[in-house]
This record gives C-alpha cells, sequence and structure tokens, in this order.
C-alpha cells in the first residue's frame, strides 16, 4: 500500500514535470510552426544555472528566481539570434539547425562547468518527509514540485484563456498573417512566446536538479520523452500535453516499481529480471505506438487550420 | 549539353580519391587514414541509404541509426553465440533491419511531416532503451565482438585493405542499386509521392505501400552499414543507436545535397573529416561544429552539391 501510494506520487511528479518541458516544445511549436530540438538543452541550461546561483548567493529559493531569468534571457537571446531566420522555413532546416544548438550547448556546458557533473543540494526545510496519509509519509521536495508545476499549469491556462496576450497567442496560432495585419508586433510576439517555453524548460530542469545530478546531456534523455507525450497528446494542444505528460509518466515510474514483480509471477526469476528493464523502457513507446494505430493525430489534436 | 560540370568532376575526383586510398595508405605508411577512411565509408553508405528515403522519398527519418545498431547487434550476438559465418551473420543483419524497418514504417507512415519526424526518433530510442536493457550482451557497456565476419577465406576482414575496398564495394553497390531504383517506375513513383501524395493516390497508386516498401529497402541498406561499423570497430553498443547519430546521418545527407545520388558521401567524408580536422585543433570542436550547421542551414541551401552546381552556372 504504501509503495504503491509513493509510486503513484511518483509518477504524478514525473508526468507534471514532463508537462512542463512538453508545454514550452509545443507552444512554439504550435504558434510559431517551430520544431525545437534544443529545448532540452534549455532545461539543461536551466539546471545548470540553478546549481551555479544557488552557489553563489547560498539560497536555493534565490538561486532557483535567477536561474528561472537567466532561462528566460538566454531563450530570448537565442530566438533573437538565430531562431528568428528559421520561421517559415523547412521542419528539417529546424531540425538540423537546432541540432547544431545542442552540439553547441553541451560543448559550452563542458567548457563552462567542466565535463564532471554537478549537485544541487536542497535546503533543509525542503528534505523533511510531509505526512500525506496516516502512516505515510513522502518527501517535502517532490510534493513541493508537484505543488509548482500545478500551479504553472494553471497560470499557463488562465494566461493562455484568458489574458490579452494569450488571446494574441491563440490568434496568432491561428492566422500569423492576420494578427500581423492587424497591427500586433509578432516579432515581439513570438519573442515573448520562445522566452515562455524556455523559462518553462528551464523550471523543469532545476527541479530535477536536486533529484538527478546535472550532467551534460541530461536535456536529451528528457527530451525525446516530451516528443512522445506531444505526439501521444496532438501538437500543439497544452491540454493533450498535460493529459499526455500525466499518463506517460504514470506508466513510466509504474512499469518500472511493478513490472518487475509481475512478470515474475509468469516468467522465471532469470528470464523476467533479463526482460524486465527492457520492456519496462519499452513501455511508453508502445503506448504510443498503440495511440498511433487508433488515432495518428493524437489523442486531443489542437484544431488545425 | 553540357560540355563540363564542375559537381561531376568533384564526385569522381572523389571517387578516384576513394579507390586510391589504400595505394596513398601504403605508400605513405600511414595507416591512421585507412582506418579513418574506413569508417567514412561505411557511414556514407548509412547516409546513402538514408537519402533513399528522405531526399528520394520526402520521408524525413529521425531514426536511421537504429539500423546501424541492430545490424550490428545482429553480427555481435551471432559472434557471441559461436556463429561466426559472414555468411549466415550478413543475411541475418538486413533480415533484422528489413523487419524492424517493415514494422517501424507501418506505424509510422500513418502519419506524416513532423509527426514523422518524431515518432522515428521515438521509435530508434526504444531500440537504444532495449539494447541498454540486453544483460546477457553487455547492457550499457556494450558487447566486444571478439571474432570479425568470417567468409571461409574469401575475404579477410582482419585484413585493413580487403575490408576497406569490401567497404567500398558494399558502398557502390548500395549506389548504384539506388540510381537504378530512382530511375525505375517504382522509384518515380515514390518521388512522385513526394511532391504531391494526393495526386498520386487520385491517379490510383496505393501511396503508403510505395512508401513503405521504399522504407523497408533503406533500413536495410542502412543495416548491412551496421554489419560493417560492428566489424570494424569490433565492438557494439547501445550508444551506435543514439539519436545524436541519426542527427549525424541527417547532418551528412544535408551537408552533401540532398536528392543526389553522391551527396551523402561527399556529405559524409565532410562532415567527418571536418570532425576530425576540429577535434585536433581544440578539445572543444562542437563547439565550432553546432553554430557551422546552423550557418549551413541558413545559407548553404542544397548543401555542397546545390552550391557546385552554382558555381558551374557561373
Amino acid at each position: 500500500m504504501l509503495l504503491v501510494v509513493e509510486q503513484f506520487l511518483n509518477g504524478l511528479q514525473f508526468g507534471l514535470l514532463l508537462f512542463l518541458l512538453a508545454a514550452g516544445l509545443t507552444l512554439v511549436f504550435g504558434i510559431m510552426d517551430l520544431v525545437n530540438l534544443a529545448h532540452g538543452s534549455l532545461y539543461m541550461m536551466g539546471a545548470y544555472f540553478a546549481a551555479t546561483f544557488a552557489a553563489w548567493t547560498g539560497s536555493f529559493l534565490l538561486g532557483a528566481l535567477l536561474a528561472l531569468g537567466a532561462t528566460l534571457v538566454l531563450g530570448i537571446v537565442l530566438e533573437m539570434s538565430a531562431l528568428r531566420h528559421l520561421y517559415g522555413r523547412d521542419h528539417l532546416d529546424h531540425v538540423l539547425a537546432t541540432f547544431g544548438l545542442i552540439l553547441f550547448f553541451n560543448e559550452a556546458v563542458r567548457l563552462i562547468w567542466g565535463p564532471a557533473g554537478l549537485a544541487l543540494p536542497l535546503p533543509a526545510w525542503l528534505t523533511v518527509p510531509v505526512p500525506i496519509l496516516p502512516g505515510i509519509h513522502y518527501p517535502a521536495y517532490r510534493l513541493a514540485i508537484i505543488v509548482v508545476a500545478l500551479l504553472v499549469a494553471l497560470l499557463l491556462y488562465l494566461g493562455v484563456m484568458r489574458t490579452r496576450v494569450g488571446m494574441l497567442i491563440r490568434a496568432g496560432a491561428s492566422n500569423r498573417e492576420m494578427i500581423g495585419a492587424l497591427g500586433i508586433n509578432i516579432k515581439l510576439l513570438y519573442t515573448l512566446v520562445f522566452g515562455l517555453g524556455a523559462a518553462l524548460a528551464g523550471l523543469a530542469g532545476m527541479m530535477q536538479a536536486p533529484i538527478l545530478t546535472v550532467q551534460i546531456g541530461m536535456g536529451e534523455n528528457i527530451l525525446i520523452l516530451a516528443f512522445v507525450i506531444i505526439v501521444i497528446g496532438g501538437i500543439g494542444s497544452i491540454r493533450g500535453a498535460f493529459l499526455a505528460a500525466i499518463f506517460v509518466g504514470m506508466i513510466d515510474t509504474l512499469g518500472r516499481a511493478f513490472l518487475p514483480n509481475l512478470l515474475r509471477q509468469v516468467l522465471s526469476g532469470a528470464a523476467a529480471s533479463t526482460a524486465a528493464p527492457a520492456l519496462s523502457s519499452m513501455l511508453i513507446y508502445l503506448l504510443m505506438a498503440i495511440v498511433l494505430v487508433v488515432r495518428p493525430e493524437g489523442l486531443f489534436p489542437a484544431h488545425r487550420r | 549539353m553540357k560540355a563540363f560540370s564542375v559537381s561531376k568532376a568533384v564526385t569522381a575526383l572523389m571517387l578516384a580519391g576513394l579507390v586510391l586510398l589504400p595505394l596513398y595508405s601504403y605508400l605513405s605508411g600511414n595507416v591512421f587514414i585507412l582506418t579513418l577512411f574506413t569508417r567514412i565509408v561505411i557511414l556514407a553508405l548509412a547516409a546513402a541509404s538514408l537519402n533513399l528515403i528522405m531526399g528520394f522519398g520526402g520521408m524525413m527519418s529521425f531514426g536511421h541509426a537504429a539500423y546501424l545498431g541492430i545490424g550490428g547487434y545482429a553480427v555481435g550476438m551471432l559472434a557471441q553465440e559461436g556463429v561466426g559465418s559472414g555468411f549466415i551473420q550478413f543475411p541475418v543483419a538486413l533480415a533484422a533491419s528489413a523487419i524492424y524497418a517493415l514494422v517501424i514504417g507501418a506505424l509510422s507512415l500513418r502519419t506524416r511531416g513532423v509527426y514523422f519526424i518524431m515518432i522515428t526518433l521515438a521509435f530508434a530510442q526504444m531500440a537504444y532503451y532495449v539494447a541498454s536493457g540486453l544483460a546477457r550482451y553487455g547492457g550499457d557497456d556494450g558487447l566486444t565482438v571478439y571474432k570479425r565476419s568470417d567468409f571461409s577465406g574469401l575475404i579477410n576482414l582482419s585484413n585493413r585493405t580487403q575490408f576497406y575496398y569490401l567497404c567500398l564495394a558494399c558502398l557502390f553497390g548500395v549506389i548504384f542499386l539506388i540510381w537504378r531504383i530512382v530511375n525505375s517506375r517504382f522509384g518515380l513513383v515514390v518521388q512522385g509521392l513526394r511532391s504531391n501524395e494526393q495526386r498520386m493516390q487520385a491517379i490510383g497508386f496505393p501511396a503508403k505501400r510505395y512508401q513503405l516498401v521504399c522504407f523497408v529497402i533503406s533500413g536495410t541498406m542502412c543495416g548491412l552499414a551496421g554489419a560493417l561499423l560492428a566489424n570494424n570497430t569490433d565492438f557494439v553498443s547501445p550508444a551506435v543507436m543514439y539519436w545524436t547519430r541519426s542527427g549525424d546521418l541527417m547532418v551528412m545527407v544535408i551537408l552533401g545535397g540532398m536528392g543526389t545520388l553522391f551527396g551523402p558521401v561527399i556529405g559524409a567524408v565532410v562532415y567527418l573529416l571536418l570532425e576530425e580536422f576540429l577535434s585536433q585543433i581544440t578539445e572543444y570542436w562542437a563547439l565550432i561544429m553546432g553554430p557551422l550547421l546552423l550557418l549551413i542551414v541558413l545559407f548553404g541551401r542544397g548543401g555542397i552539391m546545390g552550391l557546385l552546381g552554382r558555381l558551374n552556372r557561373g
């Protein structure tokens, strides 16, 4: 029981983290039609910034805030210097150019921070176990991730659906020429959206940093998961990304936790322990394959023009 | 009729260089260059196979490195289990790649555009994780191939020169095959699908079936490159399938010139030599390579072949 609740919460936490990443990716794709492979690099930069600023200031929270700002600025600089020249080009061009950016970021991090990873230690008040049910404790930090991510999801929803900028963003997604013609500064709007996506990726990176080590290439594995989520949820759909992210987070976490035991019921011990790791890492791809067979456009496709 | 074409001249020079390379290596005593170019030729073969679906078929597969791994693991696993004959290893490698391509292609071709890019990418990552989980075959650490494929004395893969020429022969064979395919009725249909799928379907061609066959042929060719690669490094690991490797292959195709017969070969030679050259200047070579790619995308349309073509026109 204890294990089930704990793994369930772990799945939720991982899923919400994936949502932050997938939301930025799908926002940028849905509005600017830009495939940004370097999104994972922004996630990595968020983690490195957080570890560095936290060490400088001596405060975890201050470090996190500074890192958030730094990732936002980095995203804006990146958009203005390189990516804005790619709008309207072939998707393949996006893939290649941002692939080049990944090489660049990984190497820049190696140059600045060295090849060894960094650690981002948690402050004492975030390491205490919190009682959530009678007799069941859950780490405060993981709980904090769940709360922050839910809050961001809510803000994102309200921001996109209820504010004037959100209205422009939605309008830009459905017809870019028209909102340009209406006198909206679409260049600025795109830069802001990209900065927002970068900040979301940075937030995910810095929140994950205390759990895993901060290391080169950390964004690449998780970027693929974000892709899977977008494919399952439907490209350009924030709602789809949210639901698919939680689904994928759950399946991945629960699969890793319980599949070995489940397999041991059917297979011999040796066969089960061989098959379980491979099978549990395949699980979400199998899920994606099934979704594709049933609905090639994803489960919750955004309205296409 | 053109009397002289720069791109043709460059291509001919490069091919002549590739054929004569072992002679240069022998005369100069530079063994390293032969090892380097064996790897380049094998990856050029992989890039050429990707170009078949990407350049001619318009299918942007971002998971092509998976076939490198599958071909390699077929050789490695069979060697581990005591089956050393290349006459068994290579057909198994090709068949395994073909089957994987058939399944992945059938699923991925249900989608198009950027979905297709992401799905092929994700499925290749799946292959990567599966290989990482194969504890019996080295898992994360990879699998050492203690003995190269044995072709009953016909070709000795441990002999550098013979192995190089085998790889080069495979590359030329594959390019010849691609040339035949592209100019066949089948190839014309696939190219027609690239430019207007709806129209081709309206004429009555079963679009997906043509694309799937092309996808499988391409994957099988890349599996051959994988089997050669495992023999070249005497080692195969999940890293061969990592998605950045697929990105490398894509870069080679684009850099050389997508949809041209010899473009991917030129792209592979230039990209890998550049990598070699930059890594000799600085440890942080990717710091230069990354922005260079960005610049090539922004300004170098049509790749090197396109550039040579423009030179020709004056």
